[in-house]
């Protein structure tokens, strides 16, 4: 059943229209919250006038960032001391900073009402110059503080010896663009305060419920008990939903004071001012290499763009670039110094593969120059960098997510080997020669690298077998659309030999189960199905304590064949889950010596991530006139360690490639030189459609198996996207000779650019030839 | 997104319709397929505090063909247009640029009438109303009138359509079996507007080009005729020199405005690359 590709669970009441989201919750009495947001990206705000929208019939309360008294959203990892001043407010209070950011809101009986109400509300707004550029000149934040909300820098190995010792040095300076995960279903949420039991229940969760159920009840002064986070279907998290925005807060504190159930549903237009950005860095990389290509030193600045405050994830994305940079590569010293700048954009935080995307595309973009100036392969260059698999587990001197590094195991070289052939690249490398010698400008690219997944510290799982023989799997876990139940369902039906359409999966419902991390860093399939594993495991012990006394047979003389235990061999035995739980009601139970139910609860720790790795092989076309890149064909490799569900590991990469090819192609967020952003809607705000997706073909290896849990599982979730960007940009420079593509995403004038280089080039030779 | 109140009626015939907007002055909106009105109504770009459905009027659906006029009645959808058996050259080009409107659930609903009341610049129907100078029939309290393309689209987002006035159907000259039609559009994606499109037909006549007919889109404030490129054509033999030639004079008499998708040299350039394509081939 484990590497088994099951249809997801899921996927009934999705396509039969019985999935609930949170936009379909309608409570008695529920009514509508709308945010007024800044429409000036920095200003003083010189008064607010709410008496009009008051007076609207319909509205029930307005309030303005001067009524609440709310502290500033936490971070939630990875925070350093030095960044808490630049957190979000709720409610801007007298200084906005980016257009979208939340300055008064309205409940009112509907979401129309409260959009009228809306158009009431008269703000004054004294206009200051915007700081646009995280590059340039530090600007001031607030008296005291300048726009620079941390720098940090990591190193290890002798770095400078190695830059004196080794003459050749090569250098590139690249850029990432603001692009974000843009799910399909915008943020919402219903809060319920009940002021007859005093419970506030939050529904539209995602993604952190039980972290987010904390820092509400501590935001607000209430106990963690009195506030129930639930999970409804999640329509795309990507990273960005989820975590705990100023507009979850107002409608918590909003529901409380009023003493009624509030939605709040976010529109299209909002979303993409107001949910987190990500990416946009920019990185100068120089290294130290020896003839053969060989790094010996590698030094990283970067830059990046935070926007206007520093949201729940603190120094994440800014960190894991630094860390994980190195990727695939053993760099025996390596220096790396990070400025997290504000500007007066929307906030960012984490979008799939966060750091990776952007780190991948550095290092690999590096790679590619320093093959260029050596004049070697750049598949060479790789190979002579790889961390063998001699050297497992390999051990970093850096941290990620708090976690020491140590990649835990990988045949990097074997991938590249098995991609190779089973797709036979090196007839796609002939047939494309073919095609250049013909005129046709087309290349491949490739890139290499690391990821990372199964981030600890816990998991936990209850699981419980009813009289029928359907189990119950309780997790802490939480499910934005990636198919954990279904992974869930399969691990613990490997266990108890049950058909995974018998077991049903809950999750993000922190009144039923009291901890859990959440869904993000590529981690539930390890945390939680390890302790789904170990959970089942314990339930099918029980069943055979509890079947053994039942037939006076010894625990050792029983197998569990078709959800049904039995003396080996001997099918006439046989007692079905179902009945091994009715003979534990707690009467018999406690006569046969046992704890009622058949039913135990585990927990996984775990204090290192593991480590996946991938191979993206890009064939890429460019229309000489048009300037447009066309992706033809894309291929994927990645080591998964154990793919419980290979078809779902698949989904997984099919559907990150699609956002990496975003981010390579199409998606950026543009502002003009005032902070006004142009990219309010999916005209402007390109997502790929089905259209611009090239057939992907994938292959999913299981060579090296993670050591630090039992099945050996590494997470999918995040493969797919990292090296986009690095492999498309691979492509196109092989497309026009003599060029480097060093930003994202690269759009038809970019490629124009580059087309008039390399014909100026080849009249500079023609001249001189 | 969501839009202000609005009242609703539903009109059952042309002249009720009419009626209705001279009932309701200004503060009506005609609703037809409700692809750019509600989109704008949505992010409150329009604020009609009525709208008269003509959604219903079952006879302005369809189209005719008498000698050499096709008729296209304004509730046409996108997708009747592409799927219908229009004859010759004409009925090609219709085809073809239908496909291009939106993605398959706009061209369900949207209309034929309604892209050219909405007059985007970039819109295929008014690329092809300029091309072939259509005849706009329209309907007001005071009976029928024919606006001509060339005075229909007075700038963006703006038709020569008064507030009370119902367009009903449109004229298209059926073209003889010597034009080449074709239609070449620059888009990042599948299904947007174009950020520079040329439709083109050319007549020939014993290799003579005897009638050249050029229109670009997204490069001003309307669909634009290639007047220098078009008489540059008429009397040339159809060779890939004239129609490079061709394109290099309707890339120099565009005078488009840059924005975030696309440079003014850059939308100049496709004009040069789409005009030489579109020539080059044809849909027939
Ligand atoms: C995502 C998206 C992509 C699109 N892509 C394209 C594209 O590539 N090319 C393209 O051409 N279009 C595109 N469109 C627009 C689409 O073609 C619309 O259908 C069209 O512009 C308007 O037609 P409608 O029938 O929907 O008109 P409506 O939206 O109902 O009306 C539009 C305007 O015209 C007026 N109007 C409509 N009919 C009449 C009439 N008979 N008499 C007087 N006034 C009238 C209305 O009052 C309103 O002002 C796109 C739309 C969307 C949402």
């Amino acid at each position: 059943m484990i590497g088994d590709s099951i249809a997801r669970l899921e996927d009934r009441p999705l396509l039969t229209g019985r999935a609930i989201f949170v936009a379909d919750i309608s409570l008695p009495g529920q009514l509508s919250m709308r945010v007024l947001r800044s429409p000036i990206a920095s200003g003083e705000i010189t008064s607010i006038d709410t008496t009009a929208a008051r007076a609207m019939d319909g509205v029930v309360a307005v309030w303005t960032g001067r009524d609440l008294d709310l502290p500033p959203i936490a971070f939630r990892q990875v925070s350093f001391e030095q960044m808490l001043p630049y957190r979000q407010p709720v409610l801007a209070k007298d200084r906005v900073r980016y257009v979208g950011e939340p300055i008064a809101i309205i409940v009112a009986e509907n979401a129309y009402i409260a959009e009228d109400a809306e158009e009431l509300i008269s703000v004054d707004i004294d206009p200051l110059e915007p700081t646009m550029d995280a590059t340039g000149q530090l600007g001031e934040f607030a008296p005291g503080l300048d726009t620079e909300a941390l720098q940090f820098e990591f190193e290890y190995g002798a770095l400078d010896e190695a830059f004196v010792q080794h003459t050749r040095h090569v250098e590139v300076k690249v850029r990432i663009g603001r692009h974000s995960g843009v799910p399909m279903e915008c943020r919402g949420g219903v809060a319920d305060f009940n002021p007859g039991t005093g419970v506030l229940t939050v529904y539209g969760a995602a993604k952190v419920p039980h972290y987010n159920r904390d820092a509400i009840a501590s935001m607000l002064g209430m106990s963690p008990s009195r506030v129930i986070f639930k999970e409804q279907h999640v329509g795309g998290g990507f990273g960005i939903r989820g975590e705990l925005y100023p507009e979850d807060v107002l409608l918590a504190w909003a529901s409380r004071e009023l003493g009624r159930p509030i939605s709040w549903i976010e529109d299209r237009r909002e979303h993409l001012v107001a949910a987190n950005h990500s990416r946009d860095q920019f990185h100068i990389l120089k290294a130290a290499v020896d003839d053969s290509g060989y790094i010996h030193g590698l030094a990283d600045e970067f830059w990046l763009d935070q926007g206007a405050y520093v949201r729940t994830h603190a120094a994440t994305v800014p960190t894991l670039t630094a860390t994980m940079l190195p990727g695939p590569y053993v760099i025996p010293a390596y220096r790396v110094r990070g400025h997290v700048r504000l500007t007066n954009k929307t906030p960012a935080g984490t979008y799939r593969a966060p750091g990776r995307y952007e780190g991948t595309f550095a290092r690999e973009r590096l790679i590619d120059a320093i093959a260029q100036e050596l004049d070697l392969d750049p598949m060479d260059v790789r190979e002579r960098n790889f961390i063998r698999s001699e050297q497992m587990p390999f051990s970093r001197p850096l941290e990620a997510l708090g976690t020491a590094i140590e990649y835990d195991s990988g045949d990097y070289s074997l991938l590249v080997k098995r991609a190779e052939d089973q797709w036979k690249l090196s007839e796609v490398e002939r047939e494309v020669a073919e095609r250049r010698s013909r005129g046709e400008l087309v290349g491949i690219g490739r890139a290499f690298f690391v990821e990372k997944s199964g981030l600890g510290p816990f998991e936990g799982v209850r699981v419980t077998v009813d009289e029928s023989g359907r189990i119950d799997v309780l997790t802490g876990g939480a499910s934005v659309g990636q198919g954990f139940s279904t992974v869930m369902a399969q691990i613990c039906g490997d266990v108890l030999s049950v058909d995974p359409s018998l077991i049903d999966v809950r999750h993000g419902q922190t009144d039923a189960f009291p901890y859990g991390m959440g869904a993000f860093a590529s981690r539930l399939t390890v945390m939680a199905g390890t302790a789904v594993h170990q959970a089942a495991t314990l339930v099918k012990e029980k069943a055979f304590t509890t079947v053994a006394s039942m037939l006076e047979a010894s625990v050792n003389d029983l197998e569990l064949v078709n959800g049904a235990v039995q003396v080996k061999g001997s099918p006439d035995t046989a007692i079905d889950l179902g009945r091994v739980a009715t003979a534990l009601r707690p009467v018999t139970a406690r006569k046969l010596g046992l704890e009622p139910g058949l039913g135990a609860e585990d927990w996984f720790f775990s204090d290192h991530m593991n480590y996946p790795y991938g191979y993206h092989i890009a064939l890429v076309s460019i229309d000489p006139e048009l300037g447009s890149p066309k992706v033809e064909r894309y291929w994927i490799a990645y080591d998964i360690g154990k793919a419980v569900n290979p078809m779902l590991v698949e989904g997984q990469i099919v559907g990150g490639a699609a956002q990496g090819l975003g981010g390579a192609l199409l998606e950026s967020f543009e502002y003009d030189e005032h902070g006004q952003p142009l990219c309010t809607t999916f005209m402007d705000y390109m997502l790929p459609t089905v259209a611009e997706m090239p057939p992907v073909e994938v292959l999913i290896t299981e060579d090296a198996p993670s050591p630090l849990n039992p099945l050996g599982l590494k997470g999918a979730g995040e493969g797919g996207t990292t090296a986009f960007g690095a492999a498309i940009a691979s492509a196109v420079d092989a497309a026009i000779p003599g060029t480097r593509v060093s930003s994202l995403p690269i759009s038809p004038e970019q490629v124009r650019g580059m087309l008039a280089l390399m014909e100026k080039r080849n009249a500079d030779i023609g001249g001189h030839g | 997104m969501k839009p202000q109140a609005f009242a609703y009626e539903r009109a059952e015939s042309v002249d009720q319709a009419v009626a209705a907007l001279v009932e309701h002055g200004d503060e009506a909106k005609v609703l037809a397929g409700g692809q750019s009105l509600l989109p704008m109504m949505n992010f409150r770009l329009a604020r009609p505090e009525v709208l008269i459905d003509i959604g219903g009027i079952s006879d302005l659906r369809g189209w005719s063909l008498s000698q050499d006029t096709v008729t296209i009645r304004s509730l046409t959808r996108h997708c009747d247009i592409q799927n219908s058996d229009v004859p010759g050259p004409l009925g090609a080009l219709l085809r073809y640029a239908a496909g291009l409107v939106g993605h398959l659930p706009i061209r369900i609903r949207g209309t034929f009438g309604g892209s050219l009341a909405h007059s985007d610049p970039s819109s295929e129907w008014c690329m092809m109303a300029t091309l072939l100078d259509a005849r706009m029939h329209v309907m007001g309290p005071s009976g029928a009138r024919v606006i001509d393309a060339r005075d229909f689209f007075l700038t963006v987002f703006t038709p020569a359509i008064e507030f009370d006035e119902v367009l009903t159907h449109i004229e298209l000259p059926a073209l003889g079996s010597n034009y080449r039609v074709n239609l070449k559009e620059f888009a990042r994606r599948a299904g947007d507007f174009a950020i520079v499109a040329v439709m083109s037909a050319i007549e020939v006549r014993d290799n003579v080009i005897t009638d050249a007919r050029l229109c670009a889109g997204g490069v001003s404030d309307r669909a634009l005729r290639l007047v220098q490129a078009e008489a540059a054509l008429i009397g040339q033999a159809p060779t890939p020199e004239t129609f490079a030639q061709a394109a290099s004079l309707a890339s120099q008499e565009v005078d488009p405005n840059g924005d975030l998708h696309g440079s003014k040299e850059f939308r100049q350039d496709l004009v040069k690359a789409l005009t030489k394509r579109s020539l080059a081939g044809s849909l027939t």
